[in-house]
């Protein structure tokens, strides 16, 4: 057993920090601190976030403003107008990304919900090709560029060929996942032979991939015949992921791009917390010297999971260009590959967890959407909640002295955000 | 790593012959031998000299295309050459060459793309000018990170620190109509993008690249989204900033084309000289400046000589936020005169990559920086001229060179070794 080899040695690994308090936050492993963690803090970042957002929203409301301008006076217009455009705000979000009460059909009404899972689908797989790498120990900021390589290459075998009903959809989808794979393997390939920083690297193939695609889409091979725009032919449906609920009344753009998600999410789970590679990766994640001393080759290791990330973000692409847009252009990736980071942070670098915070951000920018055009609210204080939900996730101290929640590694201490400098000292 | 070592001993000394520099010169020799010498244009390119004098004036240079080909490849291929002779005896070839070779593939290339496109007359003068027009931002970004880094803290949030200095600056600026108040408030924009990186890496122990990332998000979101309802809702006193003043330097303006391009520019090429200087001088013969290398490089050691790490850690940061937040400044007081959403489009990165090119040393990172503005300015040029090359290519130039950087392809490029990793006492 493969397994068991490590287990011998994790003693040596785990005897180097000399205090076992140092665990949760001290220690400056990524995958542990990310995998730690409850579901409350969760709760309460989100809850801190929305709030700021929130104050954020009212401060620059016009209406709110004009109160203020005689708040001594009146101190409660100020506050109900603030109210109002914040929660107006939020609602719009609501309605534009859950249920809509004002649809005249049911279909109308749970509309706002099939659009949720539709931005959702390349976030669940994006944030997927961030969450596996964090396990291993390493930082995927490249899905970006890695989801504009599978758009092209699937977007290519899409609209160049002219294949068999079944067929085409394949190798669409297996184009993709081989062009993610070769950008995301590129990484994790120049990582362990050069020693050269992940991030660093992924950072330059996004702004390469960004270039490529602007590049490529003017050339005669991939422009649309007749346009003077850089866009695509459009796909053929052989070569489309169907719609889930295909009705011509519903004009539901659900596709089947989810279920492959959903797919792949159970893959990466079994793949991380149950397979032989899953364990070895961890390993390197937790320790990458004990790893090697346990005779596990880290170099593969950021080789396969980069290539693994690559993939599952070439499946992004897919489900972009073959489900979504349904041809290629120059802003396919919209800012998936970006905000995959934040759903992977929010969702603690686990399967299930970037699964749900993929919805949740999923909600949010096809809120987001509702509320600018209802509300005039900007859809860019989508992005600040985001962050901001991951900069409170991110220090947890933080999180627990606003909300004053118990610290797990070590209930007896009062002020919690302490701890750091305490244990540090100890 | 691509380092071959020869163990083969002669009596005294051991030869250590590094095959790697004279294979990049015989490549790049054999690659301008077919583009630059085969393929010439048989053109004559002009290069405008007078530009920018007063007094008297200098006759333009004229080069045929295909003659200045011709003699910088049998210059690269004569370089080359003598460098494996050199190295076949154990010894690098002398600096001056090396920078000889560089010299003629630079303008070799500089001489063919021009000579490609439609019209092939140009000033270097506006060239050069251009060149370090743009490069500002970089200089002053990567002196920003510079300032982390040396000190152990990965600035992966320079793009946010020039995004919020930008926004601040042309708030200040238009408010108050004064582009010296702006170019403060771009200096506290910076700061407090750096205040947040710090809290978070320095007292939180948050991994320092996801602070970045993150932070990069919160701040183009926020921007964005004050932006939309603020700057845009009053954009004649909000978002008009006036700019700063150039001011021509009497005699030295007159050295012919170095004149014009390095002393009658805006007030703040001038604050960015100083600003280089000072970093340099400061980094290399201060005490703070040793104790930041030494705390960049091995905290413990200098935590046990009595420096305060996380103190001088935290100035460090918040210092980097005022150089870069200047950085910002050059958007709204220097290139144009409004902010726009997203406006610094990933010029922080780029600003990194030249930090990482330049070897983290300053004048690495200020020829990085100039390297990087060159290619931007020169695709400005070539896209008037009308060139047959594809702008996206010469984009793409930056980050590819970065890659080969980190990779250690050109040169090992090592970073401060406690770089990234937190500093616990104790």
């Amino acid at each position: 057993m493969s397994a068991e080899k490590p287990k011998a040695v994790k003693p040596a690994a785990t005897a180097a920090p000399a205090n076992p308090q140092m665990g949760e936050h001290a220690k400056p492993s990524l995958a542990t601190r990310l995998a730690g963690g409850g579901f409350g803090l969760s709760l309460g970042a989100l809850i801190a976030a929305l709030f700021l957002g929130g104050l954020l929203i009212a401060a620059t409301d016009p209406a709110t403003q004009k109160a203020a301008g005689y708040f001594f006076a009146r101190p409660t217009d100020t506050l109900s107008a603030a109210w109002k455009a914040a929660a107006g705000a939020y609602k719009a979000m609501f309605e534009g990304a859950i249920f809509n009460p004002k649809g005249k059909t049911f279909a109308d009404q749970i509309r706002p919900l099939t659009e949720t899972l539709t931005v959702a689908t390349p976030l669940i797989l994006a944030g997927l090709a961030v969450a596996l790498p964090f396990r291993a120990g390493l930082f995927n900021i490249g899905a970006q560029g890695q989801i504009i390589l599978g758009a092209l290459v699937s977007g290519y075998v899409g609209f160049a060929y002219n294949l068999p009903l079944a067929l085409h959809l394949v190798l669409v989808i297996i184009g993709g996942i081989i062009g993610g794979a070769i950008w995301g393997g590129l990484v994790g390939l120049l990582k362990a032979k050069t020693g050269a920083h992940e991030v660093i690297l992924s950072i330059m193939l996004n702004y390469i991939a960004a270039n490529l695609i602007l590049l490529l889409l003017k050339t005669p091979t991939f422009q649309r015949e007749g346009s003077s725009n850089p866009i695509s032919p459009i796909l053929p449906d052989s070569a489309l992921l169907p719609r889930i609920f295909p009705g011509s009344d519903l004009n539901f753009r659900l596709h089947w791009g989810f279920v492959l998600a959903i797919i792949a999410v159970i893959f990466a789970s079994w793949l991380i917390e149950r397979s032989t590679i899953g364990f070895r990766l961890r390993a390197v994640g937790a320790n990458p010297n004990a790893a090697r001393t346990a005779g596990i080759n880290v170099a593969n290791g950021y080789i396969i999971v980069m290539a693994i990330a690559g993939a599952l973000a070439g499946l992004a692409g897919v489900a972009q260009v073959a489900g979504t847009e349904k041809t290629l252009t120059t802003g396919i990736a919209a800012s998936f590959g970006f905000d995959a980071i934040t759903v992977a942070l929010l969702g603690r670098a686990k399967p299930w967890g970037t699964f749900f915070a993929a919805l949740l951000y999923g909600a949010f920018r096809a809120g987001g959407v509702m509320m600018q055009a209802t509300t005039g609210t900007n859809i860019d204080i989508v992005a600040v909640v985001q962050a901001l939900i991951v900069l409170f996730i991110a220090a947890p101290p933080l999180v627990r002295t606003i909300f004053r929640l118990p610290d797990p590694a070590n209930p007896r201490k009062k002020k919690a955000s302490k701890n750091n400098s305490l244990q540090g000292a100890q | 790593m691509s380092v071959a070592l020869d163990t083969s001993r002669t009596e005294e000394t051991a030869v250590v012959r590094r095959w790697k520099n004279p294979i990049i010169y015989a490549v790049l020799a054999a690659l301008s031998f077919f583009l630059i010498g085969l393929n010439a244009p048989d053109k004559t390119v002009v290069f405008r000299l007078s530009d920018g004098l007063k007094n008297f004036s200098i006759p333009d240079l004229s080069l045929n295309a295909g003659v200045y080909g011709w003699i910088s490849v049998v210059a690269m291929v004569a370089i080359a050459a003598f460098a494996f002779i050199t190295m076949n005896k154990g010894r690098e070839i002398p600096r001056g060459l090396q920078g000889l070779f560089w010299f003629f593939f630079i303008t070799g290339m500089l001489v063919w793309v021009i000579g490609a496109a439609r019209s092939s007359e140009l000033s270097l003068v506006t060239l050069l000018t251009g060149a370090l027009t743009l490069s500002i931002p970089m200089i002053f970004g990567s002196f920003g990170g510079l300032l982390c880094e040396r000190s152990g803290i990965v600035n992966i949030a320079i793009e946010a620190q020039l995004l919020l200095g930008a926004f601040t600056a042309a708030l200040a600026a238009s408010m108050t109509g004064s582009p010296w108040v702006g170019l403060l408030a771009a200096m506290i924009g910076g700061v407090l993008v750096s205040l947040i990186l710090a809290v978070f890496a320095i007292k939180y122990l948050v991994d320092q690249t996801i602070v970045g990332v993150v932070v990069n998000v919160l701040v183009a979101g926020l921007t964005g989204f004050l932006y939309s309802r603020v700057l845009q809702a009053d954009p004649a006193h909000l978002n008009s900033a006036p700019k700063l003043p150039t001011f021509e330097i009497p005699v030295l303006s007159q050295i012919p084309v170095i004149g014009p391009v390095l002393f009658n520019q805006s007030v703040l090429v001038y604050i960015m000289y100083i600003t280089v200087a000072l970093i340099w001088f400061a980094l290399n013969k201060t005490r703070w400046g040793l104790r930041t290398r030494a705390v960049g490089e091995h905290p413990k050691a200098a935590d046990t000589l009595g420096i305060n790490v996380n103190r001088l850690r935290f100035t460090n940061v918040l210092l980097a936020g005022v150089v870069a937040g200047m950085g910002g400044a050059f958007f709204t007081l220097v290139s144009v005169s409004s902010f726009n959403a997203n406006m610094t489009a990933g010029q922080g990165y780029i600003a990194l990559a030249a930090l990482i090119f330049g070897r983290w040393k300053p004048f690495g990172a200020l020829f990085a920086s100039l390297l990087f503005g060159f290619t931007l300015q020169l695709n400005f040029v070539l896209s008037l001229l009308g060139t047959s090359v594809p702008t996206e290519l010469l984009a793409m130039l930056p980050y590819l060179v970065t890659i080969f950087a980190v990779a250690g392809l050109v040169g090992v490029s090592r970073g401060p070794a406690a770089s990234g990793k937190p500093y616990i006492k104790g």
